[in-house]
């Protein structure tokens, strides 16, 4: 346990920093937007729905041809906006917390590389033709490639996040090389890989959804029990072994939780920038550098902005769509460039 | 208290008798002063040692590359062919079809070494090079937008991936510029454009024809396939004129290394020189990616392997130039005789570079255990 | 106990310094109503300084005085935004700028030294501004090179390699970079901050030999004890402008260290060099023993 009046004094341009209670609120207006966005995303389309007709679809069912496009396509992409909103969140800030670098995101440890290239080899040379068929290919492709970089980028003192972030790159571009090679020899890989790499929440059926639920359950318990400890290690690891933290132990369920989190997101939606990124950045410049409350805005935050780019791709061309992940990069790269130029934004 | 006794001004000179024009300043290495009339030059013996043998690796892999193909040719019919001693087929092959292609190898990757020796010299760090500040990205898009959108000529794209490239790199320059660029935000402003343009350009490949799509895709990949040698003419007159600019610019570029403040107050003009130094790696990038695409990972690697083998402190040019030529060669070598179906040579290039990533990583944690 | 042998000053080392034409005024270098600052942040308004020629001058200051600022504006490192620094007799921004290097060297509050360079590789960098593409290495280079090593003691780790120095060694290497840019004046920015005690005497006593050898040297210190037993002139700064100058016998007083600092002390004769040695007496408490400091 950390006691709040053992931190540092919370001067170093971080931001405002709000008492509990408007913490709280600040948390419910979140919630509240969310649902906002929820309900939106179900009435936003290439055609409009109104609200009556979305209450209809999801209480009264009828064969009706706008509650199909309810049913059938806004509403599993709406929920699966909502998990894969809420992992990244969570997965950005529990790695930025890891690594104590605020430019750090799941995407440095190699995990899209791996994910990418998994579901290039089951498209190009096992004949996966599905996204159910490749989502499976591209957890495992996760999974492993984050382990692979954690063994690299360790030595027997433990790991430093500069020797992390090359051996995430260092792995990323094997893999990414051979990624290449496969797709630009093979045009049926080619074609799968170019919508999947650009990161989408759109048709995935949610029996896609259900198994990886019990995943996100447990590394979103597991990132919440660790955050105390994390909170300790801001200070440094010396201090935290001070106040009684075990850091090896921290450090394995962190980073178990970050990968099932990110893993799991990535599998489903393809890798979407940026998320995983500008959130907890937003959520430390709004609560301050207290874990427990960055994680809760973040698993909040994130799915705001997941959807909220979503809707923004569906109507900025319509009645064609952008996928997500392209537009969160254009949302999340300017706002990454105004903190850089900011002076002291979040320790940048 | 009495005075210390390194203070002695003639503590060092006690061995050697000082006699004005025999001592000479011991550098701790061999050196090789040559002075003749105007010209006084100290070069370090190991560097010219390491750069003649380079030099030679690098004729010998030329030479293996002319031979190499579905028509065998043997060393000296190459070497023939070269001097003007052969005619008819043997000629048309090399001369030709394959002497292009290796010389494009050659010049571009001595081109992308210097310029990833500028880069990392001026921002001081060994991960710096022109595809950072999104130069790679840029070019990319421009050179989508030609052919998905034009459907233009190799002129065309060559004028849109540089036009592309070099927007961007003036666009993160001025954004990442507040009081003088400095080199983290350099880096994280290009990450950031990169970002958005990879997205537009993962877009953009997502809206063409799945043909076109592949053939920019293996553009993007950086690729000299197909390369002709007025295309190779143009190019290396380019590149030659930039690396002469970029040796007379060696030596501030050296004195650099020392800080600022010190440079400046030996007569270097910072700001100035580090945009000039700027300027002409992005050109030479440039150059290289509006002929070939975006070849990645040789302006990271060749300063920095360059430097290990000469052991010189802080990068120097000679070495990365003739390392980015060797591995360029080797790369392309290896794309087009050795991997299944020929590749483009970026993505040999991107593994290698993975790889001597995954080796420093390896040589780092032995170090410190 | 105290012999302080001045250990240059043969006449081998007083003929190495660049002979300068010592100027009219009695100073080549000086800032004449300048405005310095960075950006917008102005430090010094209407400054008005002069080194005396062939002085030892120390700057000294509390911290963001202005003091290293105004080193930067006689180095050309700053650009006063009004007024100017006059070299020779002429605006130093009118001089090219390795010309200005060839006649006012710098030792910069921190430097780099690249990875893996050598002593002698280091100090040869000094050499910048007196060569040209294909004059990259003369005799002179060579013969400026070895002096400064001698000058400076550290002609025996000239192949080291300076990572592997101690602190005060390394200081040494830089110091020797900067005399062999053979120029008559040298400003030293806080040359002594970081090293220990043995280390700053050492290096005080090297640039006393330098000055004694004819250079005009120019150093911000924060030690006010060593400022005022080495330099020939001492300026004080405060709040960006000049409180005093002068001689240091002559213008270090309890009073002006209180003007200058804010700090209550007594200045009583070094017992070894007898130049003014400043005693600081605490917070709110009276010397211990007054009555015999007072007659």
């Amino acid at each position: 346990m950390t006691d709040l009046a053992l931190r540092r004094p919370v001067g170093s341009g971080t931001g405002t920093v709000s008492g509990p209670r408007r913490r709280l609120i600040g948390l419910v207006v979140a919630l509240a937007v969310l649902l906002g966005l929820l309900v939106a995303s179900m009435m936003i389309g290439s055609t409009a729905i109104a609200p009556t007709v979305v209450w209809d679809a999801l209480f009264h069912p009828s064969n009706d041809i706008d509650q199909f496009a309810i049913r059938d396509f806004r509403l599993p992409r709406t929920i699966v906006g909502l998990v894969v909103g809420t992992a990244l969140g969570v997965s950005g800030a529990l790695i930025q917390a890891l690594t104590r670098n605020p430019l750090a995101d799941a995407g440095i440890l190699g995990l899209n590389a791996g994910a990418s290239f998994a579901v290039t080899v089951a498209v190009g040379l096992l004949g996966v033709r599905d996204i159910q068929g490749y989502m499976w290919f591209a957890f495992a492709g996760a999974l492993i490639v984050t382990l692979m970089v954690l063994v690299l980028g360790s030595n027997r003192r433990g790991q430093s996040p500069v020797m992390m972030v090359l051996a995430g790159l260092c792995v990323g571009s094997v893999l990414s090389g051979a990624g290449s090679a496969l797709e630009l020899t093979n045009p049926d890989a080619f074609d799968a890989m170019r919508s999947w790499n650009a990161g989408s929440i759109v048709s995935r059926p949610l029996d896609m959804l259900w198994p990886t639920l019990p995943f996100f359950a447990i590394a979103l318990l597991l990132a919440f029990a660790v955050s105390g400890p994390l909170n300790a290690m801001a200070l440094g690891d010396e201090l935290a072994v001070a106040q009684g933290v075990r850091l090896v132990r921290t450090r394995i369920l962190a980073i178990i939780a970050l990968t099932l989190l990110a893993g799991g997101a990535t599998a489903i939606a393809g890798p979407i920038s940026f998320v995983g990124l500008m959130v907890p950045h937003v959520a430390r410049w709004i609560v301050g550098p207290d874990q427990r409350w960055i994680f809760a805005y973040s698993a909040l935050l994130a799915p705001i902005l997941l959807l909220a780019s979503d809707i923004l791709g569906r109507v900025v061309m319509r009645p064609g769509e952008i996928p997500v992940g392209i537009v969160t990069s254009f949302v999340g790269a300017p706002v990454l460039i105004a903190l850089v130029r900011q002076k002291k934004a979040s320790g940048l | 208290m009495s005075a210390p006794s390194g203070l002695d001004p003639h503590a060092g000179s006690s061995r050697t008798v000082w006699s004005p024009g025999t001592r000479r300043v011991d550098f701790g290495r061999r050196v090789l002063v040559l002075r003749r009339r105007r010209v006084a030059v100290r070069l370090d013996w190991r560097s010219v040692t390491v750069c003649s043998v380079l030099a030679l690796a690098v004729a010998c892999l030329a030479v293996l590359a002319l031979m190499t193909g579905s028509y065998q040719l043997s060393p000296g019919q190459v070497v023939s062919a070269l001097t003007g001693g052969e005619t008819g087929l043997v000629h048309d092959i090399v001369v030709e079809w394959r002497l292009p292609r290796v010389l494009a190898a050659l010049v571009f990757g001595a081109a992308l070494g210097v310029s990833g020796a500028a880069f990392q010299s001026t921002m001081r760090n060994p991960l710096a090079d022109p595809y950072i500040i999104g130069f790679s990205q840029g070019s990319y898009t421009g050179a989508l937008i030609v052919i998905l959108l034009v459907n233009g000529t190799y002129w065309q794209l060559a004028g849109g991936a540089l036009i592309g490239g070099i927007a961007t790199s003036v666009a993160v320059y001025v954004l990442a510029y507040r009081r003088g660029v400095q080199g983290f935000r350099l880096i994280v402003v290009g990450i950031g454009i990169s970002a958005m343009l990879s997205s537009l350009n993962t877009w953009l490949i997502l809206r063409a024809d799945l043909d076109q799509a592949m053939a920019a895709a293996t553009w993007g990949a950086g690729s000299l396939n197909g390369i002709s040698s007025a295309q190779v003419a143009f190019g290396a007159a380019c590149i030659a004129v930039l690396l002469l600019l970029a040796a007379m610019s060696s030596r501030p570029m050296r004195q650099l290394e020392l800080g600022d403040d010190a440079a400046a107050a030996q007569g270097v003009r910072v700001s100035a020189t580090r945009l000039w130094l700027i300027v002409l790696g992005v050109a030479l990038t440039a150059t290289v990616t509006a002929a070939s695409g975006p070849i990645a990972f040789i302006s990271l690697l060749a300063p920095q392997i360059g430097r290990r083998l000469t052991r010189t402190a802080g990068i120097t040019l000679a070495p990365a130039a003739l390392v980015g030529a060797l591995l360029c060669l080797a790369a392309d070598y290896l794309a087009q005789h050795v991997a299944p179906t020929p590749l483009p040579v970026g993505i040999i290039t991107v593994m290698l570079g993975g790889g001597y990533l995954g080796w420093l990583l390896i040589t780092e944690a032995r170090r410190r255990p | 106990m105290s012999t302080h042998t001045s250990a240059v000053d043969g006449p081998s080392a007083a003929g190495d310094a660049p002979k300068s034409t010592p100027s009219p005024s009695g100073s080549r270098l000086h800032v004449e109503s300048a405005t310095i600052g960075y950006d917008k942040r102005v430090i010094s308004r209407e400054l008005s300084v002069a080194i005396p020629d062939e002085s030892f001058t120390v700057i000294v200051g509390p911290n963001a005085c202005g003091k290293s600022t105004l080193l930067r504006g006689l180095s050309r490192l700053l650009k006063p935004s009004a007024g100017q620094v006059v070299l020779d007799g002429a605006d130093i921004s009118s001089f090219k700028t390795k010309e200005v290097a060839r006649r006012v060297g710098l030792l910069p509050q921190t430097s780099i030294a690249p990875d893996g360079i050598s002593v002698g590789d280091l100090v040869a960098r000094g050499r910048y501004p007196h060569q040209g593409f294909i004059r990259q290495w003369t005799e002179a280079d060579e013969q400026a090179v070895l002096r400064a090593m001698d000058q400076t003691s550290v002609t025996d780790l000239s192949h080291r390699l300076v990572d592997e120095l101690s602190g005060g060694q390394r200081q040494r290497v830089w110091v020797a970079m900067v005399l062999a840019q053979h120029t008559g004046i040298m400003l030293l920015d806080e040359p002594t901050t970081f090293l220990d005690i043995t280390h700053q005497i050492e290096l005080m006593e090297l640039f006393t030999d330098l000055h004694h050898a004819g250079h005009t040297l120019v150093a911000v210190l924060h030690d006010l004890n060593h400022a005022a037993r080495y330099a020939t002139h001492l300026i004080a700064m405060k709040d960006g402008h000049v409180v005093a100058e002068g001689p240091p016998a002559e213008i270090v007083t309890a009073d002006l260290v209180h003007e200058v600092f804010g700090l209550r002390c007594l200045v009583v004769p070094d017992p070894v060099a007898g130049t003014p040695s400043v005693v600081p007496l605490g917070r709110e408490r009276p010397p211990a023993a007054p009555t015999t400091e007072t007659t």
